[in-house]
């Protein structure tokens, strides 16, 4: 400053004292001792933690950071460096940190070092710095949780009961995809397939409630839910419960044959009364295919007054379709494209037998053509036994109702061929009880027909990841297919690869494991 | 020889007592052990008086004086004053003066010969302190400190300042003061030197926190190892004897 204005300075030359202890010359400082001394003299660690025991969990690998959070932290990374260093309390004793290091210890060892430079304020302003090694001793503690989990793996504390009574398990194929996309369950500690639906069993309510939650934003369900007293405690106010969801789900399937019941059928202005379903989210879209009048039904809508399906897939009959005539162009009906048309076709077991032939309208006028086959309900065979179509007095039944056009024909080729993609599957149990092996071949059936339902129907893959699958080697037999029209398939770039994080050895654990 | 005492557990002695080589001034403590350390080490030479200045016992702060004389506050009460000239060599002139800065001790640091002041003390003060103590005045800083009285200790043979006191400062303060000097600490340390020591030419008193290193410091810049006040004539009386023999 006094240098800026151009004033003479004189020069100042530091000179040295005597340090106060052991008489060496020095730079005079604060303290007038030199560093040595003031090391001897003063410890500026003295009442800092030189040793420490940390709690940590082996089962979920995480510390414990008193007093209750649990941090997950690998050796010798910053997140355990922060750890290690929240717990010395540092600030109390007002030194300040300058550097702080890992010392490398054998990992069986149980002991973390940290090395630490540390600053401090001493003797009239004088700043001392110095290095210090504070050692960690890991206990191993199981944590609470891990420990109620060890001694009993079962201990729930929610379960959701996912059911819907329908004689076969389609809609929980497409669940489970569904809930593999979106990792709705990853809390769920077990998972337990049963006769007519799904058991998912939480450690927490929550848990429970949130992927109840998820089930009604994908499916039509009505749920109610009960608790049980397992334990209490009146004098801390403490009560344990074990919390039930029970959950149906509409018994209406995506493809079959509804009778509204008058008063519905009225509600939704006088549509059907015979309407197919032709999707299903979280409300049900109910079609006639005479007219192409829709309406969609809301859960609430549905489970205020319920009713049930006529006929469900199953029941589909296959048909031969002799003549089409397309009576409207086509139309988009909320996302699918119909055309209404008028058809003559006949059952393929009558096909060469009979000539019955049935004059009908479908609303697949779009992709029928003469010679196709087309999978329909039969009614006019079908003996219905439903109340419903009982209250309807002077209704003319059509004698079929087309549903969807079938490629049972080519895919006969196909037959046994491996797919180019896969899905994933939830772990489940399986509840073995009584006649499982009849059942293995039935369920076997319906996943299959699931897969075939996904790779004709781009709608429903939407909503589902589906994975390649790399043991998948097209044969040369198969792209040769002749002919216009092929079965439909999954597009190659509609796929996803699967993430791979694993070792040499697990892969090959996992080849072998697909092998079987 | 330095002697090593503390006033009633407190090391800064300086505070407590003023030595010049003509008298020395001790604080009315509690106990006698601070009097008569003095005592048992100047009594045969000098006038070792108690009393206090202005009611207070930090006499060492609030006076400034040398063997000629010794200036008091403006609160220093008729009675002390009286004690003091009564106690004192009649050749030593008592002078009480009218300073707003009171502790004298502070702003005031002499020898015999040569004085260093505050530089804000009156023009009146420094025309008495040349006056009465027969002294040289210089306005001084020492290492950028402006109470010159707390941060040196000077004797005619020597002086122990501040220890931040740069080269060229320490050679223009001995110049000015014709006596070699030193940076040095007392009291394991301290850097406010008159506070930790109280010095004449041939005895030294510091608190007794100083370290061996710092005494053996003091005891060779004031020179303290050959002077006794009988050492002139032992010097004689050897030549003398010499000359008989």
């Amino acid at each position: 400053m006094a240098q800026e204005n151009g004033m003479f300075v004189v020069h100042q030359t530091v000179g040295s004292v005597l340090c106060c202890k052991c008489g060496i010359p020095m730079q005079p400082n604060a303290a007038n001792m030199c560093v040595r001394c003031l090391r001897s003299e003063i410890d500026i660690t003295e009442g800092l933690l030189k040793q420490v025991t940390i709690l940590y969990c082996p089962e979920c690998e995480t510390y414990l950071q008193p007093p209750k959070t649990r941090i997950r932290a690998l050796l010798e990374s910053r997140e355990l460096l922060t750890f290690c260093l929240k717990r010395l309390n540092l600030d109390k004793a007002k030194v300040t940190l300058v550097h702080a290091e890992f010392v490398w210890t054998e990992p069986h060892s149980k002991r973390l070092k940290v090395k630490l430079r540390i600053q401090k304020e001493v003797l009239h302003g004088a700043v001392l710095e110095q290095a210090y090694i504070v050692e960690y001793v890991v206990h191993h503690n199981m944590c609470d949780y891990c420990n109620r989990l060890q001694a009993n793996p079962d201990q729930w504390v929610a379960s959701v009961q996912l059911r819907q009574h329908v004689p076969h398990r389609r809609t929980f194929f497409y669940l489970e995809q569904l809930i593999l996309k979106h990792d709705a369950v990853s809390q769920a500690i077990r998972i337990k397939q049963i006769v007519h639906g799904i058991d998912f069993f939480f450690s927490n309510r929550s848990h429970a409630v949130k992927f109840l939650e998820f089930v009604g934003k994908v499916a039509p369900i009505k749920s109610r839910s009960d608790k049980e007293l397992v334990s209490q405690d009146s004098k801390s106010n403490t009560y344990n419960y074990k919390h039930t969801f029970s959950v149906e789900i509409c018994p209406i399937c995506r493809e079959d044959l509804v009778c509204l019941p008058p008063k519905v059928s009225n509600n939704l202005g006088n549509l059907g009364p015979l309407v197919i379903c032709t999707r299903l989210t979280n409300s049900i879209m109910l079609m006639d295919p005479n007219t192409l009048r829709y309406c969609f039904l809301d859960a609430d809508q549905y489970w205020r007054s319920p009713f049930k399906s006529l006929l469900n897939s199953r029941r589909l009959v296959e048909y031969i379709v002799l003549d089409i005539d397309n009576v409207s162009p086509e139309v988009n009906v909320s996302g699918s494209r119909y055309a209404l048309a008028d058809a003559q076709v006949a059952r393929v077991s009558d096909f060469g037998r009979n000539d019955t032939i049935f004059h009908i309208r479908t609303h697949l006028g779009h992709l029928l053509s003469p010679g196709d086959y087309a999978l329909g309900y039969d009614i006019y065979g079908a003996n219905p036994n439903d109340s419903e179509l009982d209250k309807y007095r002077s209704l003319v039944l059509p004698e079929v109702i087309l549903l969807k056009k079938s490629y049972e024909e080519k895919r006969q080729r196909k037959r046994g061929k491996p797919r180019a993609w896969k899905l994933k599957k939830l772990n489940m149990e399986v509840d073995d009880s009584g006649n499982a092996r009849v059942d293995q071949d039935k369920v076997a059936n319906e996943y299959e027909e699931f897969l075939r339902d996904l790779e004709e129907n781009p709608d429903l893959r939407f909503n589902v990841s589906l994975y390649r699958d790399k043991e998948y080697q097209p044969s040369e037999t198969a792209s040769m297919t002749d002919d216009g029209e092929q079965v439909p398939s999954v597009p190659l770039d509609e796929l996803l690869a699967e993430l791979d994080i694993k070792d040499e050895d697990d892969e090959e654990a996992e080849g072998s494991n697909m092998k079987e | 020889m330095a002697t090593r005492l503390q006033f009633e557990n407190n090391c800064e002695i300086g505070v407590f007592s003023k030595l010049t080589n003509a008298y020395c001034l001790v604080a009315i403590g509690g106990s006698e052990n601070f009097y008569s350390t003095f005592e048992s080490e100047l009594a045969d030479y000098i006038p070792v008086v108690k009393t206090s200045i202005g009611g207070t016992r930090i006499i060492g702060r609030m006076c400034a004086g040398n063997k000629n004389g010794l200036i008091v506050p403006h609160s220093t009460t008729d009675q002390e004053l009286q004690h003091l000239r009564n106690s004192l060599p009649d050749s030593v002139v008592v002078q009480r003066i009218e300073e707003k800065l009171s502790a004298l001790g502070n702003c005031i640091a002499c020898n015999d010969y040569v004085a260093l002041t505050h530089t804000d003390l009156d023009k009146e003060t420094e025309e008495i302190i040349a006056d009465v103590l027969g002294v040289e005045v210089f306005r001084q800083t020492i290492a950028g400190n402006i109470l010159v009285g707390s941060y040196c200790a000077f004797s005619n043979k020597g002086g122990l300042v501040h220890p931040h006191t740069s080269i060229e400062d320490l050679d223009e303060l001995s110049t000015l003061l014709q006596v070699p000097l030193v940076a040095g600490t007392v009291n394991r340390g301290s850097e406010v030197v008159a506070a930790g020591l109280t010095v004449n030419d041939w005895t030294a008193f510091c608190g007794s926190d100083t370290t061996a290193t710092e005494l053996s410091v003091i005891e060779s810049v004031f020179k303290l190892r050959e002077a006794q006040p009988s050492a002139i004539v032992d010097e004689m009386r050897k030549s003398l004897i010499d000359s008989y023999v």
